[in-house]
């Protein structure tokens, strides 16, 4: 296999007595679509987390495309091409479709703030671009009846289309979705699946996912990775995965101790 | 209704949405222009005021308005602003070069007291600026070699090059070009990623982050840019006052700017000069109003400050756009006539909102 997107080694972190996540180790492909599965409170999340360094790993490293990603600070992930959606979704409420997407943009910023206070044409210039690339994502996504809207007033499954699109107005290379289709009817999960496989395909972005619904799983991911208390339990295809005596154990339990 | 067809990506980059801002601003502009042949030298007076307030209402909106920052402590950027330029005044300093001063000094001002604003949030970021506030008072009192203490400082008239601006009107043109430029500023910086990063953060810190802002860079330039604007108005509030003291800049003047913005409207421009008009209005009105009320209740001490209160409980509890927010409604309502419905700026609970990552 090539050299991976992302590379994690023996990552741990520990809240008090709790270990949410200990000695994790995966790599991301560059290309693929890679998921994270397990029960309530396996650690997923965290992981994501972790990643986008809003919590410090105990121990353990983090390399995005060959840098160590935990010398940095916060901020500076989106720069390096990870954008993250979130599971309760994090959209700014106040703010229109259209605006949401350009705040995706602002790691391409490239004015100084006198630009921006007196808006000289440098300024104008850069804000016809990023119109430009968000308009791509509105494209992409469907989203055109919905640009001047507040997100405040939209419906859950719009907002959770708008939070996909902001997070790829960013221009990633590796995209985090957390919980992609939590809250989405039928139809919408099945146009996430499709969303999620042009963006691989077409976008060429790698995609790092948590999810529950294990045929948008089956469907869309390359490799899986199912994870129960913080540690792995197995990883592998899809149809690997799911076979797998461990993740069946901690999904439905030991069979034979039902009294 | 007004349907806009867009068809260029400039449409939504300009200031001028359509041909009826363009008119209605432009009769503004008339009106604001020929003021000095239209009014009163006491309503100008006033007027110079407003515009003063709403710089000040500027400010704050950047602040708390877009940032989502609460601040009780505006008052002493105001003071910061004031003497500076009360004092460089007072050397000689030509106007111009003297307020630039001013808002620097008050900007870095800003600065300092926003680095706590980089370790907490909220309720407690309002206890830290309302210390400043209080600091800075004191500051200003004790410091007689500067300041002149509590026996005040006399302002000089602006001048610059051997120009002065001594008449009522010329005083006028100032303060309402400087709140014209500081508006259009502010307008510009929201139409661009910094104006935005500070959306972000009042909205998500969290994903604010995730999509590249620094919190504490923009947290600490909102804070910056607040303080600024703010010193900008102190210089002009002292050329208007003629006269600084420490008592006019005290907590409770900031808690009158801040209800400023809250009556006007928080989060729109618009409500900064509608607040800073409320609050030069509202005075007045009481006083003309105390006669005709009953001796015990028009003579009453705390008249004005409970009717600013019981206004500013009313707005929060009916109407928490403010004044900005009729205007708003009524333009709805004429504009979709007559399909406006009475739901359609109700607020709806939101449940989804997570603090787990706070």
């Amino acid at each position: 296999m090539s050299v991976p997107l992302l590379e994690i080694r023996d990552l741990s972190v520990q809240f008090g007595g709790v270990r949410a996540v200990s000695r994790i180790s995966f790599d991301v492909q560059p290309g693929e679509v890679f998921t994270l599965i397990g029960p309530n409170g396996a650690g997923k999340t965290t992981v994501f987390n972790l990643i986008s360094r809003i919590y410090r790993p105990t121990s353990g490293t983090i390399r995005f495309a060959g840098r160590d990603v935990l010398d940095l600070q916060p901020h500076c992930i989106a720069a390096l091409g990870i954008a993250r959606t979130f599971q309760n979704i994090e959209l700014f409420e106040q703010a229109t479709v259209l605006q949401n997407l350009l705040i995706g943009q602002h790691t391409h910023r490239c004015t100084t703030l006198l630009d921006e206070i007196l808006f000289l044409p440098a300024a104008r210039a850069a804000e016809r671009a990023f119109r430009e690339r968000v308009e791509r994502v509105v494209d992409l996504l469907d989203l055109q009846h919905y640009r001047d809207s507040h997100v405040a007033g939209l419906p859950y499954g719009v907002r959770k289309v708008v939070e996909l699109g902001r997070a790829l107005a960013v221009g990633p290379k590796l995209l985090l979705l957390d919980e992609p289709s939590s809250g989405l009817n039928v139809e919408e999960t099945d146009d996430m699946a499709f969303w999620i496989q042009d963006i691989q395909r077409d976008l060429g972005v790698t995609v790092l996912m948590v999810e529950h619904d294990m045929s948008l799983v089956s469907r869309v991911s390359d490799r899986v990775l199912a994870m129960n208390q913080g540690e792995v339990l197995a990883q592998g295809t899809p149809d690997e995965v799911r076979a797998h005596p461990a993740v069946i154990e901690a999904y439905l339990g030991t069979p034979g101790v039902h009294a | 209704m007004r349907y806009i067809f867009k068809t260029d990506y400039d449409q939504d980059i300009r200031l001028f949405k359509h041909g009826g801002q363009k008119f209605w601003y432009g009769v503004l502009g008339i009106v604001l222009a020929a003021a000095p042949w239209l009014f009163s030298e006491y309503q100008l007076a006033q007027l110079s005021l407003i515009a003063i307030y709403g710089i000040v209402g500027l400010g704050l909106m950047v602040l708390t308005g877009f940032t989502g920052l609460v601040s009780i402590g505006h008052a002493a950027f105001l003071g910061v602003g004031a003497y500076a330029e009360a004092i460089l005044a007072a050397r000689g300093w030509p106007f111009p070069v003297s307020f630039a001063v001013a808002v620097a000094l008050s900007a870095i001002t800003g600065v300092v007291v926003g680095l706590p604003a980089l370790r907490v949030r909220g309720i407690y970021l309002a206890i830290a600026t309302l210390a400043f506030g209080f600091i800075l008072e004191e500051i200003i009192t004790r410091w007689e070699s500067l300041t002149g203490g509590n026996s005040g400082l006399a302002v000089a008239q602006p001048a610059a090059f051997g120009w002065k601006l001594e008449t009522a009107p010329q005083f006028y043109y100032l303060c309402t070009l400087l709140a014209i430029v500081a508006t259009l500023a502010v307008l510009n910086l929201l139409r661009t990623p910094t104006g935005r990063a500070f959306v972000a953060i009042r909205d998500s810190e969290i994903s604010a982050q995730s999509m590249g802002i620094s919190l504490a860079a923009y947290k600490t330039l909102s804070f910056a840019i607040s303080a600024g604007l703010t010193g900008l108005a102190g210089a002009l509030y002292a050329h208007k006052l003629r006269f600084l003291s420490p008592d006019q800049f005290t907590v409770l003047q900031s808690v009158e700017l801040l209800m400023m913005v809250f009556v006007g409207g928080i989060g729109s421009i618009h409500g900064a000069f509608l607040g800073a008009a409320f609050l030069i209005a509202l005075p007045q009105a009481i006083s003309a109003l105390a006669p005709h009320l009953p001796a015990s209740l028009g003579s009453a001490t705390g008249l004005q400050p409970t009717v600013f209160g019981l206004i500013l409980i009313g707005f929060i509890l009916f109407e928490p756009m403010g004044m900005f927010g009729w205007w708003f409604k009524a333009r709805t309502y004429l504009q979709l006539f007559p399909f406006y419905r009475r739901g359609m700026f109700r607020r709806q609970k939101s449940f989804q909102k997570s603090d787990r990552l706070r």
